[in-house]
């Protein structure tokens, strides 16, 4: 496996969604090439930065809305939390 | 057939990613607070039709991205055009200076990510053009697998591995954009040993 073969399937491996034959080849690629290796690593690192800054947290508000919509009666007080 | 007094203990959990996804899809909290609102109620009466041992969040998800599609994006009638001819794989760190060399003394390019304050992460993910947008979302912030985000979204899997290919790289390019604009680069510190 040369880079260009390894970077079509960049994103399926970081998925997880190669046959475990594909993935091996892909990984003894990345072994042997710390450039490969690096830009894999920096797509994952990318992912986590991006799912860690899009966090939102619910406002107290909209739960109680739908806590009382569910008919739950020991709903939380639309306090800040 | 689910146990509909079982709803609420299941289900709430998934709110905050649900308001999340919620937020990026219509751009706006009100709309965002109203999706997820009926997302839950539509989930709530619709329980008793889900299969108990399937997968709960997949099926709100479906919901929530239904409830979208019907409500908030009739509006539009045309999908975005979106030019990624130019936008190859791997696109900030090839303009970071990677794949050229490996060069061990650089500190890592993604320390450049973490300078992008969140909001601009979030502006540059919801400028994605809708049908990648939410395939993105599925896929990096959400964790589904291809199979599953073709079960939600109700399109072949090839249709939603070519989304998630576009849409990312139109974030790369969002996100690389804003970098640049600001000068995010990453160090090259001297090797000092350790």
């Amino acid at each position: 496996m040369d880079c260009g073969q390894a970077h079509l399937r960049v994103y399926e491996y970081l998925d997880g969604e190669l046959t475990v034959w594909k993935r091996r080849a892909i990984t003894r690629h990345l072994d042997e090439c710390p450039p490969c290796a690096q830009g894999f690593t920096f797509e994952i690192e990318l992912r986590r930065v991006i799912i860690s800054k899009c966090t939102e947290d619910v406002p107290a508000d909209l739960k109680n809305r739908i806590a009382v919509a569910l008919g739950i009666t020991d709903a939380p007080a639309p306090t800040s939390d | 057939m689910a146990d509909p007094a079982g709803f609420a203990e299941q289900a709430m959990p998934y709110m905050s990613a649900l308001y999340a996804a919620a937020l990026r899809m219509t751009r706006n909290p009100t709309d965002a607070e109203d999706l997820v609102q009926e997302t839950f109620l539509r989930a709530y009466r619709g329980f008793e039709g889900f299969r108990e041992g399937t997968n709960l969040k997949a099926w709100l998800y479906k919901i929530l991205t239904n409830t979208f599609i019907n409500q908030y994006r009739a509006k539009k009638r045309r999908p975005e055009q979106v030019d990624l001819d130019d936008v190859e794989d791997f696109y900030i760190f090839r303009r970071l200076g990677g794949l050229e060399a490996a060069d061990a003394t650089r500190t890592p390019e993604a320390e450049v990510l973490e300078g992008i304050p969140d909001s601009e992460v979030k502006d540059a993910l919801e400028s994605i053009p809708e049908q990648f947008r939410m395939a993105v979302i599925l896929a990096d912030v959400e964790g589904f697998s291809y199979k599953e985000i073709a079960d939600i979204l109700d399109v072949p899997i090839g249709t939603v591995m070519s989304r998630i290919h576009r849409g990312r790289r139109a974030l790369q390019k969002k996100l690389w954009d804003y970098a640049e604009r600001n000068n995010l680069r990453p160090r090259v510190e001297s090797a000092t040993g350790g």
